[in-house]
């Protein structure tokens, strides 16, 4: 299969190292950090409105983690080897080092978060339930069936604490990713020290915006009426990252315009060549600026909770896709130029391959369906008040 | 003791990842080689095993040391860096024992283009032809000498 090039590349710049899978894993851990930026929100800065997504936003974040290294794995090949940078861990090397920021975010903020929280739910549960259900929820008690309202005190407490704990430790994840490309000293279109920051606010707006779309899509499922003040408020959330995010993607922007080094030339020719579509068209038209001025126009117009609802789908929507695209366009478009700044390349995506298209969109899939497990397991709305209740009353009352 | 009581179940959760880390601690001290770190960042071992590998290649001073005429010829062509086995490929073992182990006839037709054929990404200082045009699939050694490849007396064409 010939690569059409153009220009002059070196020859092991012809073909793309980095697929579409690496793509897909800053999109997917930036999902997890800024879904559990939202539910601190609630937790921390005890913002009530947004509280129905709490549990949700949680749960999303687990979901998108146990998968977000999948597609390094498959990148990488070998899987079994990643177990080695647990075993004689390197410290020189940041992507090594990312495997215990990883390991800690998920075993000792999230996993850890998510069970104080539905400790509660999971006693009752486990008391509720026959059969292998009945198995998994025992398992997940530990053995300790204290729901005093003393305990449950100490796991709001600690919670809380986990939560503090876990705000710092989502930034680190995700400023982390922003952190290996803007590193790489040798390629002017990453190395960037603003990137870290950009990759952290615009995992903020992809996690608000998908556990928004997430809850009105649920609400949907169980015909259950949308909190509208909570939807109104995690929007407003929303637009304030998004204009942030938008404000610190412009200013890298003009300050690699004004600075105008020496690659600006070739990087200003493959914005309006091979990246304008995805770049100028989906990213920043399509995937902000449309968005934001969709939301803004619901905070400064008063519209209808039907309209702002359709509003608040289309612009989620949007945003998912102009992240996406940021995503897109750094990874590939990083490599879509030859570093003698003389000749452009092309991206071949493979289809059925071990880094193609299938795979990445069943690596997309996969989080969803892992959060429909989660859900069906712990179920993020409260319960039905008369069914679990008694039960409840009766495990109390066991203690 | 209330306050203990109620915490008990944060206590099995400390006692879940205690057991945990024990547990990778164990299999960590299991998995990791024995000479891991013993230079560096990496096993020991790997060394001395790399070390026993048997020699594919003699090197050119070997060579030269049973082909002088060769050499005689070579070093004072423009091939006298490329190395013997660079074209001739790994002869350790017709080295060690050259009348039994022949090395195999060379093809030049797609030896020589292996480094000659004409590719932008090269130094435009490296003599490079386009062979379709310049041979047209004929071997090489019809016109050049492979040990010293240089086409002096053409025409004077180069010097
Ligand atoms: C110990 C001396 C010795 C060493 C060392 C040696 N050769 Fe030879 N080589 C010979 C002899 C003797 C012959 C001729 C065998 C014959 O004609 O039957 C020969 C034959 C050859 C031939 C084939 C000649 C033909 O007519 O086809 C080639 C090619 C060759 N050697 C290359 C090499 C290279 C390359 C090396 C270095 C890796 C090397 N030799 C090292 C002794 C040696
Ligand atoms: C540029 C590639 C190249 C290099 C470098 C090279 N050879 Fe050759 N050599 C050839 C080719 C081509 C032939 C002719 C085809 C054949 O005999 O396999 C040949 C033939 C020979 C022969 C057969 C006798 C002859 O004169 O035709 C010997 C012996 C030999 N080479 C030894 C050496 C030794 C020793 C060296 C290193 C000092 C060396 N060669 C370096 C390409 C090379
Ligand atoms: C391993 C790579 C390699 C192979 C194989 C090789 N050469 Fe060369 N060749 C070189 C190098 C290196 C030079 C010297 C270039 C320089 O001086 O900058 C050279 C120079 C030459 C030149 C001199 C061009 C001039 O400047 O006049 C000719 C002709 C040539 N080779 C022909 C051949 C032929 C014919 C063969 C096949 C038998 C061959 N080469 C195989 C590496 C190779
Ligand atoms: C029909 C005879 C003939 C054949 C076959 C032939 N060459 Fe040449 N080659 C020449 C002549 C004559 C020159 C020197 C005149 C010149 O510079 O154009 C030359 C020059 C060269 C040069 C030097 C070019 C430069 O820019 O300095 C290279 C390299 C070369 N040949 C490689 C090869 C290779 C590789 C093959 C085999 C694919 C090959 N030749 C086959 C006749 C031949």
């Amino acid at each position: 299969m010939q690569i059409p090039v153009e220009g002059f590349m070196y020859p092991n710049e012809v073909e793309l190292q980095w697929s579409v899978l690496i793509v897909l894993y800053p999109f997917l851990t930036g999902l997890v950090a800024g879904a559990f930026i939202l539910a601190s929100l609630e937790r921390v800065f005890m913002v009530k409105a947004v509280k129905p997504t709490y549990r949700l936003a949680l749960l999303t974040a687990l979901a998108f983690l146990i998968v977000a290294p999948l597609p390094l794995q498959l990148h990488l090949g070998h899987p079994e080897r990643s177990f080695e940078m647990y075993l004689t861990p390197h410290r020189s090397s940041a992507m090594a080092m990312f495997g215990f920021v990883y390991l800690w975010y998920l075993l000792a903020v999230l996993v850890v978060e998510i069970w104080l929280d539905y400790r509660r739910d999971i006693v009752v549960m486990s008391q509720g339930t026959t059969g292998w259900k009945r198995l998994v929820y025992r398992v997940l008690t530990l053995g300790s069936t204290n729901i005093s309202e003393h305990a449950l005190h100490i796991d709001e407490r600690v919670g809380w604490l986990v939560t503090v704990i876990g705000i710092p430790s989502a930034f680190l994840l995700h400023g982390y990713v922003g952190f290996i490309f803007g590193s790489v000293k040798a390629n002017p279109w990453w190395s960037s020290p603003l990137m870290p920051v950009v990759f952290l606010f615009s995992a903020m707006v992809s996690g608000i915006a998908i556990v928004m779309l997430l809850y009105m899509l649920m609400c949907r499922v169980r015909r259950e009426p949308i909190d509208m003040d909570c939807v109104d408020t995690v929007a407003k959330y929303l637009f304030y990252t998004f204009i942030i995010d938008f404000s610190l993607e412009m200013l890298d922007l003009i300050h690699r315009i004004y600075e105008a080094d020496e690659s600006f030339r070739s990087l200003d020719f493959m914005v309006h060549t091979r990246l304008f579509l995805s770049q100028v068209v989906i990213q920043i038209l399509l995937g902000t600026v449309l968005p934001i001025l969709l939301i803004g126009l619901t905070q400064v117009v008063k519209l209808a909770a039907t309209q702002r609802k359709r509003i608040y789908v289309a612009a989620g929507c949007l945003t998912m896709i102009g992240i996406f695209a940021m995503r897109w366009n750094v990874v590939i478009g990083g490599q879509l130029f030859s570093k003698s700044f003389l000749g452009y390349t092309t991206y071949k995506m493979g289809f059925a391959t071990r880094e193609g298209l299938l795979t990445a969109v069943v690596l997309t899939v996969l989080p969803f369906v892992i959060l429909g497990v989660l859900v069906k397991l712990l179920p993020p709305w409260p319960e039905k008040k008369s069914a679990l209740s008694s039960v409840a009353a009766a495990a109390y009352g066991a203690d | 003791m209330k306050a203990f009581k109620d915490a008990g179940h944060l206590f099995r959760l400390a006692s879940v990842f205690l057991v945990g880390g024990v547990l990778f601690l164990a299999l960590r001290g299991f998995l990791v080689p024995r000479s891991f770190g013993q230079y560096g960042h990496y096993r020991g071992n790997a060394i001395k095993e790399t070390a026993a590998l048997p020699i594919s290649y003699a090197g050119h001073q070997v060579c030269e040391s049973c082909h002088a005429d060769i050499l005689e010829v070579k070093s004072k062509g423009v091939h006298k860096r490329v190395a013997c086995e660079a074209c001739h490929g790994p002869l350790a073992k017709h080295a060690d024992d050259p009348a039994s182990i022949q090395p195999a006839k060379l093809d030049t037709a797609v030896l020589c283009v292996r480094c000659h054929e004409a590719n932008l990404a090269k130094p435009k200082s490296f003599p490079q032809v386009v062979s379709a045009e310049h041979s047209g699939g004929a071997p090489c050694d019809t016109c050049h000498q492979p040990h010293s490849p240089a086409i002096v007396a053409v025409a004077g064409a180069s010097q």
